[in-house]
C-alpha cells in the first residue's frame, strides 16, 4: 500500500490516520500538503482525514475542497484511484463534487463524540472485504455535522445503486432512529462514488485497530484495503 | 463598488440552527414568530463600475464558493 494522506490546515486527524496506516500495512504513508499540486507518483490510495480544515469557515470542507492539490485528486479518482474520506475528509468530497450530498448540523445540534454502530451493508467494496455484509462494526464519531441529506432523486439513485455502504443502526444492527445520532437520512454513514472508487464515511475507523484501546473493529477496513491492493498489483 | 450576496437555506432543506432560534425567540417571550430559517450575507467590495461584469463576477463567486447550490439558494445585489 502506497498511501497518501492529505493534510490542509486545521485537520487533526491526520497522525492518527498515518499511524494507522502504518500499523496495518507496515508502510509509513505520504503526508501531502494542500498546496501540492501532484500526489507522490505509485499513490494507491489518498486518504483524506479528519479535524477542522480552515476552522469550518464557510461551510465545513469548503475551503479545502477548492485547494489545489483536489485538482489532483480529482484526475487520480477520475482514472479509478481508491480515495478514503472520513469525517472532514467526507466533507470535503462532498464539496469537493467527488460524493453527492451535503454532511448538515447534527440534528440536535450538538457536538457528538462517542462510539456508534454500524452495520455493513456491502462486503464487495475495496474499502468493506475486511468485514461481512451485514456485520454490525463499533466504531468513534465526533463531529458536530454529519447529518447527511440529498435531494429525493439522489437518494433514490444511492439506495438503488446499492451505494449506501455504513448505516447507523443498534447494538444489534436494526435501523432505529434512537441509533441514528446525528440524524442522517436513512441512517447514511457512508456513502461510495458511482465507480465505487471514493468512499466518504463520517465515523472513525482509524481509531479502534489496537488491543489496547479496547476495540478493533476499524481493522477491518485497512486490512481489507492492503489486501484489494495486493490483489490488484 | 459595494455589493451583497444573500446565502439562503433552499425550501424543504431542514435548518436545526433557525429551529434553535425560534425557540430561543418564544422563550424570550416574542410570540408571533412563526418561523425562522438562518442564511449568510456576504458584503463584497469591488473593482471597476460595470454593473452587469460585477453581476457576473458575483454569480461565478457564488456558484463556486459562497453557496452550495446543492442545499442553498443565493441572490446578489450590486449596490453601486
Amino acid at each position: 500500500m502506497n498511501a497518501a494522506v492529505l493534510v490542509f490546515p486545521g485537520i487533526n486527524r491526520e497522525r492518527d490516520m498515518a499511524r494507522t496506516l502504518k500499523i496495518i500495512s507496515g508502510r509509513q504513508p505520504a503526508m501531502v500538503w494542500h498546496t501540492d499540486r501532484e500526489l507522490p507518483a505509485g499513490t494507491d490510495l489518498v486518504v483524506i482525514p479528519g479535524g477542522f480544515s480552515y476552522g469550518d469557515y464557510l461551510r465545513c470542507g469548503a475551503i479545502a475542497a477548492r485547494s489545489p492539490i483536489m485538482d489532483a485528486v480529482r484526475a487520480y479518482a477520475a482514472k479509478g484511484g481508491l480515495v478514503l474520506g472520513v469525517c472532514n475528509g467526507f466533507q470535503i468530497l462532498c464539496e469537493a463534487g467527488l460524493l453527492p450530498g451535503v454532511l448538515m448540523r447534527n440534528e440536535n445540534l450538538r457536538f457528538i463524540c462517542r462510539d456508534v454502530y454500524l452495520k455493513v451493508e456491502r462486503s464487495d467494496t475495496p474499502f468493506t472485504r475486511g468485514y461481512n455484509a451485514g456485520q454490525v462494526v463499533r466504531v468513534p464519531v465526533a463531529h458536530g455535522e454529519g447529518n447527511y441529506i440529498a435531494d429525493g432523486e439522489t437518494i433514490a439513485k444511492l439506495e438503488g445503486e446499492g451505494r449506501v455502504i455504513f448505516r447507523y443502526c443498534s447494538p444489534d444492527g436494526m435501523i432505529d432512529p434512537d441509533w441514528n445520532h446525528n440524524g442522517a437520512i436513512n441512517a447514511i454513514a457512508g456513502i461510495v462514488s458511482e465507480r465505487g472508487n471514493v468512499l466518504g464515511m463520517m465515523p472513525h475507523p482509524e481509531n479502534h485497530v489496537e488491543a489496547s484501546i479496547g476495540l478493533t473493529d476499524g481493522r477491518g477496513m485497512f486490512a481489507g484495503l492492503v489486501e484489494a491492493l495486493d490483489r490488484a498489483a | 463598488m459595494k455589493a451583497r450576496v444573500t446565502v439562503t437555506l433552499k425550501s424543504g432543506i431542514l435548518d436545526p440552527q433557525g429551529k434553535a432560534i425560534e425557540g430561543a425567540l418564544r422563550s424570550l417571550g416574542l410570540s408571533g414568530v412563526t418561523a425562522v430559517r438562518q442564511g449568510k450575507v456576504f458584503d463584497i467590495e469591488l473593482e471597476g463600475a460595470d454593473k452587469a461584469k460585477a453581476e457576473a463576477l458575483l454569480k461565478q463567486a457564488a456558484d463556486k464558493l459562497l453557496a452550495n447550490t446543492v442545499i442553498e439558494n443565493y441572490k446578489v445585489d450590486v449596490v453601486g
